[in-house]
């Protein structure tokens, strides 16, 4: 597909996407039960409530418990989505998702919304930049951050499918859709955007959107970018990767997360391997985030568009 | 199901099980482990449905149990070896390179019998609560039961667990507490006081049961049948069971520093010579 093809139909949240997702699921699935702590509908889980109030339960504020819980219902065959803020998903019970979920290998699909700056106003202390690099530390952990509306819908319906924990990361902002409403979410398949021949850009979560309109841009100034919108974290992508990699020999990784820890140092061992590189990051740059609007928040810790450009710019000056 | 006194002889073989599993590898928690002998024999021999062979992890239909305590796990491999869940002579692996008998236990290497890991203090009531509202949606009519240590009930995560059980009238899980008081540093009562413990579970909406004589094997059966009759009444039900750390080897009993301690060649002996060869025979 050409960069220009791509366009957006209406701006909805990822968390919505979710939340519709969850409730088909229930329909499809009586397995599938759902946990919060206290924040149903900021998760948008209502839905799956409504329908399915038996299977749903309010642990209250008690993260941790809600894991340990969600761990014994997957011990007993269910398969459980807990549902909270990504940061009390993630850092705030790290040990419970260790011990209980990890090593143990449960069925649990930790779904973590409100990730990143574009949290907005609440500030630093709910937007955590980190939640990507602590999850894929942890052995046979899947961690997934979609893009928009439908594929966190649809990647919320396919992690059912996965036996495993799975870490599913999404936002609080009504957010450009523009994937295919039936498109079909592979776990660890990466989806190829826009074919290019100077710049390979890797982007996961809402960065995709802004590195679309970035290659825009780009194309219009004569740069040419192959666009790859990396949904699954981990298992990474490797073949999609150094396939577009070993073509246009530049790279710029833009994700909503510090620089360490995340996609761009997924990418980063990968490539220090098999196929050293230049390559960018456009990611929080080892800094807490603030209260703000999201665009602004955005733009001031260097996640907009003129920060994938300016990456792009840099790369390109490095690949000469 | 065997009758009293065979499982008072394999409560003696636990024992030994126990001080031989730590003495081989030098390492392991022998004193909550031997004080907690009479509830995992009695729970394994007499209070649970229980099918060893083939272990299905769901444990439809079946009783299911989960160790929060997971330190303790000599007496619990002991136990789960001499009822049929695996090879008695695996115990010699224990805490060895490529075990199944990990320090702590662990679902990781596939061992029947264990359902979750546990070793990080303070997660086993949560997660018996999610395996029980699991059979409650399954209409399945068995029980779920757990063990916690007393210096556990420190960890905040507990006392979440606690509320959520009577919150969400978890009315099919038995957990148990071994109140030795004991912990690393010293007596519960100096490390961090639980001050009243039956009441503290009570005024959290629990049907609380107390157990004098933890180390009394027939005591403990019916306590273990008490607490299963209890069940079904909107309550879950805690029995406070009143243990003696090291219980059986007399230098270890009553005291916080066998703990995670392995006894010497001559500690050894002085042990074996109290817990007498049985017919099951050793490891």
């Amino acid at each position: 597909m050409k960069i220009n093809d791509i366009t957006s139909t209406s701006n909805r949240a990822t968390r919505e996407g979710f939340g519709q997702g969850l409730l088909e699921l229930g329909r499809q699935n009586p397995k599938v039960v759902g946990l919060t702590a206290d924040l149903m509908e900021s998760l948008q889980m209502q839905h799956f409530q409504k329908e399915f109030p038996e299977r749903f339960f309010q642990i209250g504020i008690a993260e941790a418990n809600m894991m340990g819980i969600a761990a014994g219902l997957a011990t007993g065959g269910k398969i459980p989505y807990t549902g909270t803020f990504a940061n009390f998903s993630t850092g705030r019970v790290y040990d419970q998702i260790r011990q209980s979920i990890a090593y143990s290998h449960k069925n649990v699909k930790i779904c973590a919304s409100h990730a990143g700056v574009t949290l907005g106003e609440d500030g630093a202390t709910h937007q955590i930049l980190e939640d990507i690099g602590l999850m894929r530390m942890l052995p046979g952990m899947v961690v997934i951050n979609p893009c928009d509306y439908n594929q966190t819908k649809a990647a919320t319906i396919a992690i059912a499918e996965h036996h495993g924990p799975v870490y599913l990361r999404f936002g609080r902002p009504a957010w450009p859709v523009f994937t295919p409403e039936d498109q079909k979410f592979r776990i660890g398949k990466a989806l190829h955007l826009a074919s290019g021949k100077d710049v390979s850009i890797f982007a996961t979560g809402h960065l995709v959107w802004t590195c679309i309109e970035a290659a825009k841009e780009l194309a219009a100034q004569g740069v040419s970018c192959e666009v790859i919108n990396i949904h699954t974290i981990k298992p990474l992508d490797e073949e999609a990767i150094l396939d577009s990699v070993s073509k246009t020999r530049a790279v710029v990784v833009a994700e909503e997360h510090q620089r360490a820890g995340g996609l761009g140092d997924a990418i980063a061992n990968l490539l220090a391997h098999k196929l050293p590189t230049p390559m960018e990051y456009v990611g929080v740059n080892d800094s807490f985030g603030e209260s703000g609007k999201p665009a602004e928040l955005l733009d001031k810790y260097g996640l907009g568009k003129k920060d994938v450009l300016w990456a792009v710019k840099d790369v390109l000056d490095r690949k000469k | 199901m065997p009758d009293t006194q065979q499982l008072t002889e394999l409560c003696t073989q636990v024992r030994r099980d126990i001080v031989r599993m730590v003495y081989n590898v030098q390492s392991g928690h022998p004193g909550g482990s031997l004080g907690c002998t009479e509830f995992f024999v009695a729970l394994y021999g007499a209070v649970m449905k229980h099918s060893p062979k083939p272990f299905r992890m769901e444990g439809k239909n079946q009783d299911v149990f989960f160790l929060s305590n997971g330190h303790i796990s000599p007496v619990w491999y002991s136990v789960l070896a001499r009822t049929g869940y695996f090879p008695v002579a695996e115990l010699a692996t224990f805490r060895k390179l490529n075990t199944r008998l990990q320090g702590h236990p662990a679902t990781h290497e596939g061992l029947p019998g264990i359902r979750i890991a546990s070793g990080s203090l303070g997660q086993g009531i949560s997660v018996a609560i999610g395996a029980a509202l699991a059979k409650r949606l399954d209409g399945d009519k068995r029980w779920v039961f757990a063990l916690t240590g007393d210096g556990e009930l420190e960890e905040g995560q507990c006392w979440e667990a606690i509320l959520s059980a009577a919150h969400l009238k978890v009315d099919n899980l038995v957990v148990t507490v071994d109140w030795n008081g004991q912990q690393i540093d010293g007596p519960v009562e100096q490390v961090m006081a639980l001050g009243n413990l039956p009441a503290k579970w009570k005024a959290f909406g629990w049907d609380v049961l107390v157990l004098e004589k933890g180390n009394d094997l027939e005591a403990v059966i019916a306590m273990l049948r008490k607490a299963k009759r209890r069940c079904g009444k909107g309550k879950p039900v805690v029995v406070l069971m009143k243990t003696d750390m090291g219980h059986g080897v007399d230098f270890m009993a009553g005291t916080h520093k066998w703990h995670g301690k392995a006894p010497n060649a001559e500690q050894f002996e002085q042990a074996m010579a109290q817990l007498p060869v049985t017919r099951l025979g050793d490891f």
